[in-house]
């Protein structure tokens, strides 16, 4: 997957966590991803349509979850709720609008779905592109969550 | 200025964005918040009282906020309140067609306090 790609989910991940969560997450090194399994304990889907065909995925840890939307929504949870799925869902849209709005200035438009949220230890996603999917880790205050991207070649 | 005791309607289908907006609008001061899940139920709620302020997510199913801003751009009793965007979509042609609604401004997801702040000012001035 070209860079181009890539980098409007990072710093749109950046970006996001930042403006609304008052964190600031730390992207490691980007790899591909073989499995469908999926890297964290909750995570947003949305599909990508325009330019190329494709899906975003965050996925955070259960207690990267509970940090990120606790600071968000100004109030300590403990389990993963609804409140909580909502957010994640959230998220996943903000990020993709961000990224979108770089790519679009790039010539690359794309538009979004409604995002989807699927929770629970070892849930599987399945990219619908034949493209290869690429994980961007990140690291929030020592908590774990990553952005996957995946689009068709 | 605006009024702190302007009553703010505040319109999206994800319970989160209507918490955001409703944590900053108090941070920054205003009491007197209402929400709405969907397009049709904020129509509904405009229709039954008085509203100063509409603030609409865009991308919300059964009525969406461009429609909710065209029909309350259409309604002669509704057409004069205040009405902001807020959206993850910066597409220029997003933006055009809500400022050619009627929309007084759009807001960009991700936004904080300054700059929601910024934005209610420039429309109240």
């Amino acid at each position: 997957m070209k860079a181009e790609y890539l980098n409007p989910f990072l710093s749109g991940t950046v970006n996001v966590l930042k403006t609304m969560a008052s964190v600031t997450p730390v992207p490691g090194k980007p790899f591909v991803k073989k499995d469908k399994l999926s890297k964290g304990d909750i995570s947003g889907v949305i599909g990508l349509t325009g330019a190329k065909q494709g899906s975003v995925v965050v996925s955070f840890t259960a207690g990267c979850a509970l940090r990120v939307v606790s600071a968000m929504l100004m109030e300590e949870y403990t389990e993963l709720n609804d409140d909580v799925r909502d957010a994640v869902g959230e998220i996943t849209n903000m990020i993709s609008g961000d990224a979108r709005k770089h790519l679009a200035e790039a010539g690359l438009k794309f538009e979004a779905g409604i995002p989807t949220v699927i929770a629970g230890k070892g849930h599987e996603i399945s990219h619908s592109s034949d493209g290869p999917c690429i994980v961007i880790p990140f690291k929030c205050d020592g908590l774990e969550f990553f952005v996957e991207a995946s689009f068709d070649s | 200025m605006a009024d702190l005791d302007m009553k703010i309607l505040v319109v999206d289908d994800f319970a989160t964005m209507r918490k955001i907006v409703t944590n900053l609008l108090r941070q920054l001061g205003f009491k007197n918040i209402q929400d709405a899940d969907d397009g049709t139920t904020a129509l509904a709620k405009l229709k039954e009282e008085k509203f100063d302020f509409v603030i609409s997510d865009w991308n919300m199913p059964k009525m969406s906020g461009l429609e909710l801003l065209k029909t309350v751009k259409g309604d002669a009793d509704l057409k004069d309140t205040p009405f902001m965007m807020v959206t993850a979509e910066a597409l220029k042609e997003n933006i055009i067609a809500a400022i050619q609604a009627g929309a007084n401004d759009y807001i960009v997801k991700p936004f904080n306090a300054a700059t929601l702040e910024e934005k209610i000012k420039k429309i109240f001035k």
